[in-house]
């Protein structure tokens, strides 16, 4: 009898490690950036005011929290250009995210039908890109989109165009860096479901009469959803914070989300604004999350 | 047979087929994997209405047979007649063919009733008639009540049952099983081999089965092909099969048997003798021709061999032929309905006695280093060759 509660003590305490890391690094510091957000800014060290000191009482304390006011939100509310921030990154994750489920469907699907050997290398082709860093990646993009880069010089010596073309500084050289760099985390996802797939089911529906155009429809892209599901989420909500791509590879025009709450943060020095910003985008990328757990636990409910 | 004359009426084409036109005529077709020859230059015909076997051990090219029958292979060379058309090149999805799948494939997406109605959907048939055909279908499977649930919710014996019951669905000429019972326990599998003959009876329809079992191949079918290395060895009846093997490979294969090998020695009318090394001269009835002195084999089914203390209570005139063997009880080996017996003959060879225990209370057990004779009738042996 003791055994048993031997064995069922770690268990225990295994199943609390995950809410244990979620309240230390997720909870924890959004709560500091929602106290931030709700502060006025100020000059002084740290930038925002009214600053929590528990040494000085529960008095002290609760005249701080009074201090507590929504005005950043309100700002963010009545200055369009947050808003117009928020509403591009939602259509630029949106687009890119189309472009990409578009592009990375069939390279997972043409993955997970080559014999086994090729899909290793076909595997190693796809994460091969991470080796390098990033941001270095995005740099040689700079190098061949400029003016002078290699895309004009290859697009001038085919005589395809006449003069060398602005590619730098707009939404297409945005749009393929950011599809450039997520796309290993659209095939993954993608080839993971697809790679599994049974060819018995394929073949059961041919036996039944449907024509391959049919078969994939039918069958194939229905049990494929979960990894679609996961690859889209993957790509869309990382790109809708995106900061570095569109700094470096989109105009100055008009602004992300990611880049206007950078803005708020150095250039302005503007924490709480900068906070508020974070909090709001944070509620925004819930809505998707929870969207795809609710379809999760309607498949899991249906399973049962 | 009876039944599915009597179906004829409905199914206007099963008339049409006379006995002599196959329904499916296989005509020299081969297939090979690199440089496996999976299917060798196999001819097979199967009638209309005919319960057929594809019977062999693993490996022997019955899957890529029925597969090919199914369109996912294509033969290198031969024909397949199916209703006296080539369906050879035709591809799976355009054939009047329908294959249930060893695992079942059921779409794990769709509900029971979606999947029956895949195939329906499929040939644009009405949806009223789809209802109507759908709900047959869960009538004849005995599935109602189920038809919403999706198959994870279903257990091995119910998801055959959908399986089946989409493979028919589309009324095909011709209904192909893939180990339809491979992943059912022994009794379920037992009471479906009679539920799947009930079917192909009250529906007229033909059906080949691949399957390496032979308990259910002799059950199920009408008539078995043993097939081996890609060749078939015998085409025969369950009875056929077991009682007149055309091969040594086929009697070794089907069921248990036991083998002497020997040579001829003489023929006194239809009796020929064979004098073999382990069991001396055996007595076999054989109206065959053979060869004097060939080399032989002479095969026994372990039932036909009685064992009793001292010898065969029989009359004078059977004395002579009846062919008795001298030996000691090594194994005994209770199985309920019978009791199997190997015998260390005198001269070293094992035999083995298989006797249906008939009476509750038996008297004629035998013990382990018991003394027996047993003997056998000049009837109950094959000859075959070596």
């Amino acid at each position: 009898m003791s055994g048993r509660r031997i064995f069922t003590r770690p268990a225990r305490l295994a199943a609390i490690a995950p809410s244990l890391w979620m309240l230390l690094f997720f909870l924890m510091p959004f709560g500091f950036v929602l106290k931030i957000s709700l502060s006025q800014t100020a000059i002084a060290q740290p930038p925002y005011l009214p600053v929590f000191d528990l040494a000085q009482g529960a008095a002290a304390i609760k005249a701080a929290s009074a201090a507590l006011s929504l005005d950043n939100f309100r700002l963010l509310v009545s200055d369009d250009l947050y808003i117009l921030s928020y509403l591009r990154s939602l259509v630029v994750a949106a687009v890119s995210t189309s472009i990409l489920l578009a592009i990375g469907y069939p390279i997972a699907y043409g993955m997970a039908r080559l014999r086994r050997r090729w899909q290793a290398v076909a595997m190693m082709l796809v994460i091969v890109p991470f080796w390098t860093s990033f941001l270095i990646r995005i740099y040689a993009w700079i190098n061949i989109l400029q003016h002078d880069g290699l895309l004009n010089k290859i697009l001038l010596a085919l005589h395809l165009v006449t003069a060398p073309v602005v590619w730098l500084s707009t939404d297409s050289a945005m749009y393929l860096g950011i599809v450039y760099s997520y796309l290993p985390f659209m095939i993954l996802p993608l080839y993971a479901v697809l790679g599994k797939m049974d060819m018995a089911l394929l073949e059961a529906a041919s036996d039944l009469g449907a024509s391959p155009r049919q078969t994939f429809w039918l069958v194939t892209f229905p049990l494929s959803l979960p990894g679609v599901g996961a690859g889209v989420l993957l790509c869309f909500i990382p790109i809708v914070g995106e900061f570095v791509i569109p700094d470096l590879l989109a105009g100055s025009g008009s602004l992300m989300i990611g880049q206007a709450l950078w803005l708020e943060f150095f250039t302005n020095k503007d924490w709480p604004v900068a906070s508020a910003v974070a909090v709001v985008l944070l509620l925004l990328l819930l809505v998707p999350l929870i969207l795809y757990d609710r379809l999760q636990r309607r498949q899991l409910g249906d399973a049962q | 047979m009876g039944l599915a004359r009597n179906m004829a009426v409905e199914i206007p084409k099963a008339e049409a087929q006379t006995d002599d036109i196959p329904l499916l005529r296989i005509d020299a077709v081969a297939k090979k994997f690199g440089i496996v020859r999976a299917v060798d230059r196999l001819s097979l015909d199967i009638r209309a209405g005919e319960f057929f076997a594809l019977l062999g051990p693993s490996g022997c090219g019955k899957t890529t047979l029925l597969r090919m029958l199914a369109g996912f292979e294509t033969p290198d060379e031969g024909r397949i007649l199916l209703d006296g058309k080539d369906i050879a090149q035709v591809l799976p999805h355009q054939r009047p063919v329908n294959l249930m799948f060893q695992n079942y494939a059921l779409f794990p997406h769709l509900t029971v009733r979606d999947n029956i109605a895949f195939g329906l959907r499929r040939a644009g048939m009405p949806r009223s008639q789809i209802d109507a055909r759908v709900a047959e279908m869960v009538a004849l499977v005995k599935l109602e009540g189920l038809e919403k649930r999706k198959p994870d919710q279903l257990s091995g014996g119910q998801k055959q049952r959908v399986a089946l019951a989409r493979s028919l669905a589309r009324r095909p000429q011709m209904l192909l099983l893939d180990e339809p019972l491979a992943a059912l326990d022994k009794k379920l599998r037992e009471s479906t081999q009679f539920e799947l003959m009930e079917l192909q009876r009250r529906l007229g329809m033909t059906f080949v089965i691949v399957t390496h079992d032979q308990e259910e191949a002799m059950t199920v079918a009408d008539r078995i092909g043993v097939m081996d290395a890609g060749r078939l060895e015998q085409v025969a009846t369950p009875r056929e099969l077991y009682e007149a093997p055309a091969s040594r490979w086929v009697a070794e294969f089907v069921g248990d048997i036991n083998i002497f090998e020997g040579q001829l020695e003489s023929r006194e009318a239809s009796r020929l003798m064979i004098s073999t090394k382990d069991a001396g001269t055996i007595v076999v009835a054989e109206p065959r021709q053979w060869i004097a002195k060939m080399l032989v084999c002479v095969a026994i089914r372990p039932e036909k061999v009685k064992l009793s203390r001292r010898g065969p209570v029989s009359d004078a005139v059977n004395a002579q032929a009846i062919n008795r063997l001298e030996g000691v009880v090594t194994d005994v080996s209770y199985l309920g309905g019978a009791t199997s017996y190997k015998i260390k003959l005198d001269s070293g060879a094992v035999l083995r006695s298989s006797m249906a225990n008939t009476a509750r209370i038996d008297i004629d057990v035998y013990t382990a280093s018991q003394r027996v004779v047993a003997w056998f009738t000049p009837d109950d042996c094959v000859v075959l060759e070596q």
